[in-house]
């Protein structure tokens, strides 16, 4: 499958709730079909997990679990998404990872059965790969039993299957500091690219066979760094802007090699993939302040289908513990969407724009996110035909909406931010539009310490 | 002057002016000392004035890093010659299990600015690497980042392997990191706790007096 024209061309079908693909789960919720349903995500608060401390890890799920699914009932939530994004022990030892899948698993079917609450569970191994340095992608004990989580979390009840995959970030935290943009482009344009179709073709072929749904990736690893490094001042927004939009082609490989939906929360690149493919994503914003800061937190609520936390610890506040809480202002947010969803498209419509209008002015990572901006610079990408020449053309297309925004004063960059602008469009000007032309220029500079290239097929 | 050149040079991240002034001075017989402190930390410490201002990134940080660098590399066979002291020899790491690296980097570029030595011992390092690396290295400081919670424990059981090899009341010990906060430092027995890159620095420089 390959992609070349746009599933959502109109501005006003690009709405929250409601796309061309929605997925049904086997229990018959349907997501993207016009309701926008919670999606909470919990973590363990400190500790360590061994063998021994497995009961406890047990407990604290269970615990978690409990608490969300009882305040979904009390506010009458009319569906509920929990994402069991594993911890990377638990990957390493997969059946602890299925362990706690199991728990989920049947507290929401206990859930469901007494109270009728519609629910879905999605599970996330993590990409452990990274623990061989540098990282063996295709082959080794981590790569083994990373599928091997994905294959018994599926066994042990997951409706849908995720990853926040890493290929090429190994060069990529380097690139983002650096404000290096060739790098950028060749760490997602070409490595992550490749990566993705290897993995997602088995993630497809493993969700196949055991009945579940191979939904979506994250750029988290590579866009969501860069926003947090930017958010401490430490790289320009501008930077961190471009670079969400250099995501797009890397993410887009995962559908064009079996995902169907929804994307993943912290995939902030959703939007663009949602334009394309028509899937369903999930999206997170200001009720993900509790994983991290963000200046996107009204913007990301334009276009989702599932509205996410990210990650809340599972610690105590003073109105119950995290989990719960945020799953009440979870609740809180949806209900507000799905009553102008209600409404009709155009009230819908309204209320998407107010949220992009509250962010979009105030940092240029948030004007790449602005529907109509979405739409026009998916048109360009899907223009191109390989993930290098998409990646490139998302730099002159996001460069270029922002310098025009600059100009036209709807955005308000500082000196630096403009110095940076001006910078990135002269390193974007020197991508060759040819890709073995770009990678034999680029490869002198790349650390060979810290990547191993036949990993990638070069 | 000479020495406010190559503090302009390393301001200005001009790694072949710094290299050449570097060279030049010792010719000029300016002792190493004065050419590293009064030119290259004093450069750096203007660049870290400029970050903390808003009017430098991280990029615009880590060019005037390598900067400094290729001056080091000539100055640092002078250096040992004279026998001048760095400011201090730290081991960096991110605790065992924990793969984040980017604050415990720039702590590392921070640091290395204020004239310390780094040896930085990547990710993922075990109490028994960092116990090595102390036997090995002999550091004034070990700094560990970790950015899990479930990692983060992983420091106190590092300290406690520290004083089970023996090796703790050698070096003074630093941590931080996204869930690390003053308080936990205190609870495992961590002499520095900082809460980001700049305050590391500060927080290294006290720990070297007290
Ligand atoms: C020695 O003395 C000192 C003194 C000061 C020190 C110090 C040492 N070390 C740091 N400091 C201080 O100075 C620095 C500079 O000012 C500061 O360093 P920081 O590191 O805090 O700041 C950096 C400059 C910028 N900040 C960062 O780089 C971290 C940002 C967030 C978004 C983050 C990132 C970027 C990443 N992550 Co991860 N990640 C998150 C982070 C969210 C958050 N709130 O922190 C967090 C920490 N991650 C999390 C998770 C879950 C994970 N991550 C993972 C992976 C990754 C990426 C690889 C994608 C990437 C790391 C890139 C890299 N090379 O480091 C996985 C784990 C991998 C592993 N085994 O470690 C994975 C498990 C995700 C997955 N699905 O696989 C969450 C932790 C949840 C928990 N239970 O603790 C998380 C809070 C995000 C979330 N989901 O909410 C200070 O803390």
């Amino acid at each position: 499958m390959n992609y070349s024209s746009l599933a959502i061309p109109r501005l006003s079908d690009f709405l929250f709730g409601v796309c061309p693909r929605p997925l049904t789960l086997k229990n018959g919720l349907v997501i993207g079909g016009g309701q926008v349903y919670p999606e909470i995500n919990f973590t363990l608060d400190s500790m360590i997990i061994t063998a021994e401390s497995m009961p406890q890890v047990y407990e604290q799920y269970t615990q978690m679990i409990t608490g969300v699914c009882d305040r979904a009932v009390e506010l009458h939530a009319p569906g509920l998404v929990v994402e069991f994004e594993l911890l990377p022990d638990l990957t390493l030892v997969p059946e602890w990872g299925a362990e706690v899948t199991k728990i989920l698993r049947s507290t929401l079917d206990e859930t469901e059965a007494k109270h009728g609450l519609k629910t879905g569970l999605r599970v996330t191994p993590n990409d452990i790969r990274e623990f061989a340095r540098p990282p063996l992608m295709r082959q080794g004990r981590y790569v083994e039993d990373m599928f091997r989580s994905f294959e018994l979390c599926a066994e042990a009840g997951a409706d849908m299957l995720a990853i926040e995959s890493t290929g090429g970030k190994e060069i990529h935290d380097e690139a983002i500091l650096n404000g290096d943009l060739p790098m950028s482009v060749f760490a997602l344009g070409v490595l992550g690219s490749r990566d993705m179709a290897y993995l997602w073709e088995r993630i497809t072929e493993i969700s196949r066979r055991c009945g579940v749904v191979p939904s979506g990736d994250s750029a988290c690893g590579f866009a969501n760094t860069a926003m947090v490094l930017a958010e401490q001042h430490f790289i320009p927004r501008v930077w961190a802007a471009v670079i969400r939009v250099l995501t797009v082609a890397r993410s887009l490989v995962a559908f064009e090699h079996g995902a169907v939906g929804p994307n993943k929360d912290c995939a902030y690149e959703g939007p663009y993939i949602k334009a394309i493919t028509g899937y369903p994503i999930a999206l997170e914003g200001a009720e993900a302040s509790v994983a991290h800061l963000s200046p996107i937190g009204n913007i990301a609520k334009a276009v989702p289908d599932l509205w996410s936390n990210e990650s809340v610890q599972n610690v105590k506040l003073l109105g119950a513990m995290a989990p719960t809480v945020s799953v009440e202002q979870l609740i809180y947010a949806t209900r507000l969407m799905n009553v102008a969803s209600a409404r009709g498209a155009k009230e819908a419509g309204m209320l998407r724009d107010w949220w992009v209008e509250s962010d979009s002015h105030l940092d240029p990572q948030a004007y790449v996110l602005r529907p109509d901006v979405v739409l026009k610079i998916s048109e360009e990408i899907i223009a191109e035909p390989t993930p290098y020449k998409r990646t490139r053309r998302s730099a002159f297309a996001a460069l270029e909406v922002l310098r025009q925004a600059n100009a036209a004063g709807e955005l308000n960059l500082s000196k630096m931010e403009n110095r940076w602008l001006e910078r990135l469009s002269r390193a974007a000007e020197g991508l060759p539009e040819d890709e073995d032309e770009f990678i034999a220029g680029i490869l002198p500079q790349v650390n060979r310490k810290k990547i191993a290239l036949s990993e990638y097929g070069l | 002057m000479i020495i406010d050149d190559i503090k302009q040079a390393v301001i200005e991240g001009d790694a072949t002016e710094v290299k050449k002034l570097v060279a030049l001075a010792l010719e000029q017989q300016v002792p190493a000392e004065e050419i590293l402190k009064n030119g290259m930390i004093s450069g750096m410490g203007e660049v870290g004035r400029l970050f903390e201002e808003g009017e430098y990134f991280v990029p615009e940080m880590l060019i005037a890093a390598r900067a400094m660098q290729g001056g080091l590399g000539i100055l640092r066979p002078v250096l040992v010659e004279q026998d001048v002291k760095s400011a201090g020899k730290v081991v960096l790491g991110t605790v065992k299990g924990d793969l984040h690296d980017i604050g415990k980097n720039l702590v590392g570029m921070m640091l290395e600015g204020a004239g310390f030595q780094i040896v930085d011992l990547g990710t993922d390092v075990s109490p028994e690497k960092f116990i090595e690396a102390i036997r090995e290295h002999q550091p004034d400081i070990v700094g560990m980042s970790a950015l899990l919670t479930t990692t983060m424990p992983n420091m106190d059981k590092t300290i406690k392997a520290f004083n089970e090899a023996g090796v703790r009341q050698s070096v003074k010990v630093m941590v931080g990191g996204a869930p690390v906060t003053k308080k936990y430092a205190g609870e495992i027995g961590a002499d520095g706790f900082a809460p980001d890159a700049n305050q590391a620095t500060a927080e290294a420089k006290k720990l070297l007096v007290g």
